[in-house]
């Protein structure tokens, strides 16, 4: 694998933690740019749709369709501010807003009903029907 | 799955990056909708796996760090090639040539000749296979330390393993010959399997052959009983692993009713890595690259039987083991 670091300057990594509002220290993004290139095997500069849904782990996870749509083809920079919205550092107001946008995939500002009801079949699978689903909501 | 969704507001988290709360937690209620669509714990869990995944770590080959860049350091590492490829690769080749010729010249004869299953043959066999492997190890100056009581040769018992590389089996056959469970190889490593490990009494099974598993469980306990037979060995691992995370050992050999004798191999990583990264090398590759390194260092822990206590499940006796394996492993780093 080699020393990844050894290709981040000082610099990059100022300038990507400025980017997530300083919510990593600088360990942690060098840590998380070794796992990115890790994750990227052409090196292209961003993850695809594939690689994320070769981890056994996250593509057992309901949600994570809905995910590679926000995650995929981000840049490293881009990807560090993704995760930062995880860190125990970030504001209530920003995880929930992170999770407005799960919901409203397609970025218009609400949450419709359709949102709410693809969430919900994302979570439940085949277990309810798509009537009972509506009939929740 | 109502009941799954509630412990998974629970659910701990598996990174330092990462908090199992980004939302507050609120007291235990009756489920509501809110809670179904509290999509936070899922999110989180994903996140996680993005960040980290067990399953790659455990198949990654730490690639060594170059400590020979430098004008110091270069000529001296040139002369360690030298002297690696030129002196010692040719003396250890020729010891195994010249050990395969002795084994072979005794071991036919014995086989086709002497009549009968008597337990002469056996014990001749038995003698003559620890003692190729003994040549094996000579042939990459194997410094190999056992520590505890050797194996000894009774029913009920069997021998479990931590795997790197093929050449676990040949370090452990050296001292005790063990029948092992194995799959079937190509290439010369199966002419080998099939001729002489069959006189130690070797099960085969055929890893994509489903009926097989029961063919294959039912020797397994027949085999046990048999007092005359070698002890069996066991890699519950199925794979080689690199030797710093342990991969879930495989449950079966511990259903089979009887004492689990864990033996823990630890390599000695400044001399040689002896992970064997079967998908990107071939056995003959392998073994020629422990032959152009300095020496083989490894040590061997044979631990205390372990039994199943009461109540324990099978899976419960797996990770106890596995854990018992992985303590004495740790002892050095």
């Amino acid at each position: 694998m080699g020393n990844a670091s050894s290709m981040l300057t000082q610099y990059d990594i100022e300038e990507v933690q400025e980017h997530c509002s300083y919510l990593f220290s600088q360990q942690e993004i060098v840590s998380l740019y070794e796992r990115f290139c890790q994750l990227d095997r052409s090196a292209k500069g961003f993850v695809a749709e594939d690689e994320f849904l070769s981890i056994p782990e996250y593509s057992t996870n309901p949600l994570s369709q809905r995910l590679l749509r926000m995650v995929d083809g981000l840049n490293f920079k881009e990807f560090v501010s993704f995760l930062s919205t995880f860190s125990a550092r970030a504001s209530l107001q920003q995880k929930i807003e992170f999770i407005f946008k799960v919901y409203d995939i397609d970025g218009k500002g609400k949450v419709s009903f359709k949102d709410l009801v693809e969430v919900l079949r994302d979570l439940t699978g085949s277990s309810m029907s798509e009537k009972q689903r509506e009939v929740l909501i | 799955r109502w009941e799954e969704m509630a412990s998974s507001l629970d659910a701990p988290n598996l990174d330092d990056y990462l908090t199992a709360d980004s939302l507050p937690q609120e007291p235990p209620r009756s489920l509501t909708l809110r809670d179904l669509l509290d999509i936070s714990p899922v999110l989180t869990e994903a996140a996680g796996a993005i960040v980290d995944d067990s399953f790659t770590r455990c198949f990654k080959s730490n690639s060594p760090e170059p400590w020979n860049w430098n004008i110091y350091l270069f000529p001296l590492w040139c002369l360690g090639v030298v002297i690696r490829y030129g002196l010692l690769f040719p003396l250890r080749f020729l010891t195994l040539i010249l050990g395969w010729m002795a084994f072979f010249t005794a071991f036919f004869p014995v086989r086709f000749l002497m009549n009968g299953k008597n337990r002469l043959k056996s014990k001749i066999e038995r003698k003559l296979v620890e003692m190729m492997c003994s040549v094996f190890v000579a042939s990459w100056t194997g410094v190999i330390k056992y520590h505890g009581p050797r194996p000894s040769s009774r029913p009920y018992q069997v021998f479990v393993a931590n795997h790197t590389s093929m050449i676990d089996f040949i370090i452990l056959e050296q001292m005790t010959a063990f029948a092992v469970i194995m799959q079937k190889h190509p290439g010369w490593v199966g002419f080998i399997q099939k001729t002489i490990l069959e006189s130690v009494g070797c099960i085969w099974f055929n890893r994509n052959d489903l009926k097989d598993r029961e063919v294959v469980g039912r020797k397994l306990r027949d085999h046990v009983q048999h007092p005359d037979n070698n002890p069996l060995l066991i890699f519950p691992e199925g794979t080689c692993v690199n030797n710093q995370y342990t991969v879930m050992f495989k449950k079966g050999a511990f259903e089979l009713g009887c004492a689990v004798c864990p033996i823990a191999i630890k390599y000695n990583k400044i001399f040689v890595d002896a992970f064997w990264n079967s998908k990107k090398q071939s056995f003959t590759m392998h073994l020629v690259r422990l032959m152009t390194s300095w020496a083989v260092v490894c040590d061997v822990w044979f631990l205390e039987p372990q039994y199943l206590r009461e109540g324990e499940t099978a899976i419960e006796f797996t990770e106890s083991v596995q854990s018992e394996g992985h303590d004495s492993c740790s002892g050095w780093s």
